[in-house]
């Protein structure tokens, strides 16, 4: 059974590559989709470049928002952030309810079109899950074992660098391979306000009437987004391997 | 002690940041017409004396209630005595800087206004994480608050804002893009809880189902939104062209129907999802109990199981109808409708009040429910079935 999973995973990663690296092969698939002679595979850019320019706005908003929402999260469950701890909560809580159309569109009048309202939707759903899991893993932490570590002398920063985050550090890459995940789809988006990326071929096929080019566009997006699922899911446990030998 | 130690953190932070709101931006943007770009007008330029001493008193009593510390109830009342003002003095800002008759300029509220909005939206919530109201008092503070912004709306207490003027532009669709986008909503979901709970309770039985049920439900939530909705138009379409009936019922390759079909798919996996965790809790000594009692399998289910797994199934549905209130805005790229509507065409004229006339209807909608249906959740956990 693992062995099956291995394999249908690398026959999807080989797809996906060979797709992107050579989608003109591709076009007798798609051509049942198209009519009057539009092209089946998307020839307004490479799509490969799409493909890339959408992962590295993705990366660079989760990476940015996993920072940051780490950062508060530790913050607030430290004895002078206490007070901040209701709050956020609840702030999390609702932050859910904001859909990110309207994050999207009310930030275009802000910074204008392009990437920058894409990075900071995709920043702000990337802060929610990050910081509930941060907040969830410290807290979870057995309080026999923190006092057990201050009975060993060991100062407040020496507990949270050395217990209490090898302790959440699970929990808190769950929060980031969901952000991640999710992004990768909200990213999609951000091509109805001109962000570069695989958003852009699907709106092409909405705008053209295209179902080659929507197909081409959510499936590469599914697919990346599964295969990264599973490979941080398979990064994370050689991390946490490691991190108990260490 | 000394006094320093004394501050609430978070209330200095409240503060501080409604100090630069009030003395750093802009109350109001005023705008010759709907296009031009906007004057920053701060809050004593646009209010008679009176008013702006009033707003300020009310701003600097909430803000002392932050600072010392004061009890929670305390902090809320002033808090929302504040929000209270702040939304009065937008609307006569707005009344003062409309000449009579006037339909061509715009007053829209500015970053101070904002920036002040949000401080006390913390306050409040803040007051009310600590207060934890009961179900009930929570519908209840929900349901005063819809009442006070729905006469203020129908009295026109807001009519000269920029984005009411765009209401009144819009006034003819606002009503049937509400609908749809409720519609398509609140439909999807109801459609996904009646097809989620037998295929939960068929994964139940049969284990050998389950996985891969979950992980196909698992694929669909990956696709984007707009795919999906993109992608459903085929069939749809081929489907009305077949049998012109079809799309005499609505069921065409653009419109609402791709998009209702999309909302329900993203719609099962949480309630799928959330009823198998739901019924796995239910403790086996307890169906055993029911089934020593004589009670048949499907009353073990029906009497027993489901009502012990309610609040999990419930919580399910909530992420559900949260999330599809968002995403039907979505349904508008495909001709759908909904709120979506104004979004899209307020960002392809740049203009933020149609953008807004979109938005705000959503995450109300969409914070509503989410209210609603916590109380509901927590009502059933406090009562045992």
């Amino acid at each position: 059974m693992r062995h099956l999973g291995l394999a249908l995973r690398l026959a999807a990663f080989g797809l996906l590559a060979a797709f992107l690296l050579a989608p003109a092969r591709f076009a007798p698939l798609f051509a049942p989709f198209t009519e009057y002679g539009a092209p089946p595979i998307y020839d307004q850019g490479s799509l490969l470049g799409l493909a890339l320019a959408h992962l590295a706005t993705v990366f660079a908003a989760t990476l940015a928002s996993s920072l940051v929402a780490v950062l508060l999260g530790v913050l607030v469950t430290r004895p002078a952030g206490k007070e901040f701890l209701p709050l956020s909560r609840a702030l999390v809580n609702f932050g859910q309810t904001f859909p990110p159309v309207a994050v999207l569109a009310i930030a275009v009048p802000l910074v204008g079109f392009g990437e920058a309202p894409t990075l900071i939707a995709l920043f702000a759903y990337g802060l929610l899950p990050v910081f509930e899991n941060t907040i969830a893993g410290l807290e979870s932490c057995p309080p026999a074992v923190l006092e057990a570590a201050a009975g060993m002398g060991m100062s407040g920063r020496e507990r949270l660098v050395g217990v209490e985050l090898p302790l959440a550090l699970p929990l808190i890459l769950e929060g980031v391979r969901l952000s991640l995940v999710v992004n990768i789809g909200t990213a999609t988006i951000g091509s109805t306000v001109a962000a570069k990326g695989l958003g852009e071929v699907i709106i092409a096929g909405l705008l053209s009437n295209n179902t080659a080019f929507i197909l081409q566009g959510g499936l590469v997006t599914g697919l990346m987004a599964i295969l990264l699922y599973d490979a941080m899911a398979a990064v994370e446990r050689r991390i946490l391997v490691a991190a108990r030998l260490g | 002690m000394t006094a320093g130690a004394r501050l609430r953190p978070l209330g200095l932070l409240l503060a501080a940041t409604g100090a630069v709101a009030l003395a750093l931006l802009p109350f109001v943007v005023f705008k010759a017409n709907r296009i031009a770009t906007g004057e920053a007008r701060g809050l004593l330029n646009v209010l008679p004396p009176g008013a702006a001493l009033g707003l300020l008193g009310t701003l600097g009593v909430a803000a002392a209630a932050q600072l010392w510390r004061s009890g929670a109830r305390l902090r809320l009342a002033t808090a929302l005595a504040a929000l209270a003002a702040l939304l009065a003095a937008l609307a006569l800002a707005a009344d003062r800087l409309t000449p009579a008759g006037d339909r061509i300029v715009r007053v829209a509220p500015g970053g101070g206004f904002w920036l002040l909005l949000i401080v006390l939206a913390l306050a409040v919530t803040d007051a009310l994480a600590r207060l934890k109201p009961g179900p009930l008092a929570r519908v209840a503070i929900l349901a005063a608050l819809a009442l006070a912004a729905g006469l203020a709306l129908a009295g026109g207490a807001f009519d000269q804002l920029s984005i009411l003027r765009e209401y009144a532009v819009n006034a003819s669709n606002f009503g049937r893009e509400a609908r749809q986008h409720a519609v398509l909503a609140l439909g999807s979901t109801v459609a996904a809880v009646l097809a989620g709970l037998p295929l939960a309770l068929l994964g139940r039985r049969h284990p050998r189902l389950r996985a891969p049920l979950l992980q196909l439900l698992n694929f669909v939530q990956t696709v984007p939104s707009i795919a999906l909705f993109g992608i459903l138009m085929v069939p749809l379409a081929a489907l009305a062209t077949r049998w012109p009936g079809l799309g005499e019922l609505g069921i065409t390759g653009i419109g609402p129907a791709p998009a209702a079909i999309a909302l329900f798919l993203y719609a099962l996996l949480p309630v799928v999802g959330n009823t198998l965790a739901g019924l796995a809790r239910v403790s086996p000594g307890v169906i055993e109990a029911a089934r020593g009692m004589g009670l048949t399998d499907a009353q073990v289910l029906a009497r027993v199981e489901v009502p012990l797994a309610l609040p999990v199934i419930l919580m399910g549905v909530r992420i559900v109808l949260v999330q599809n209130i968002g995403l039907a805005t979505i349904a508008a790229l495909i001709g759908g409708g909904g709120f979506g509507t104004f979004v899209f065409q307020g960002v392809g004229q740049t203009a933020i009040d149609l953008v807004l006339l979109g938005a705000i209807p959503t995450v109300t909608l969409a914070f509503a429910s989410a209210v609603l249906l916590d109380a509901l959740i927590d009502g059933l956990r406090r009562v045992p079935a």
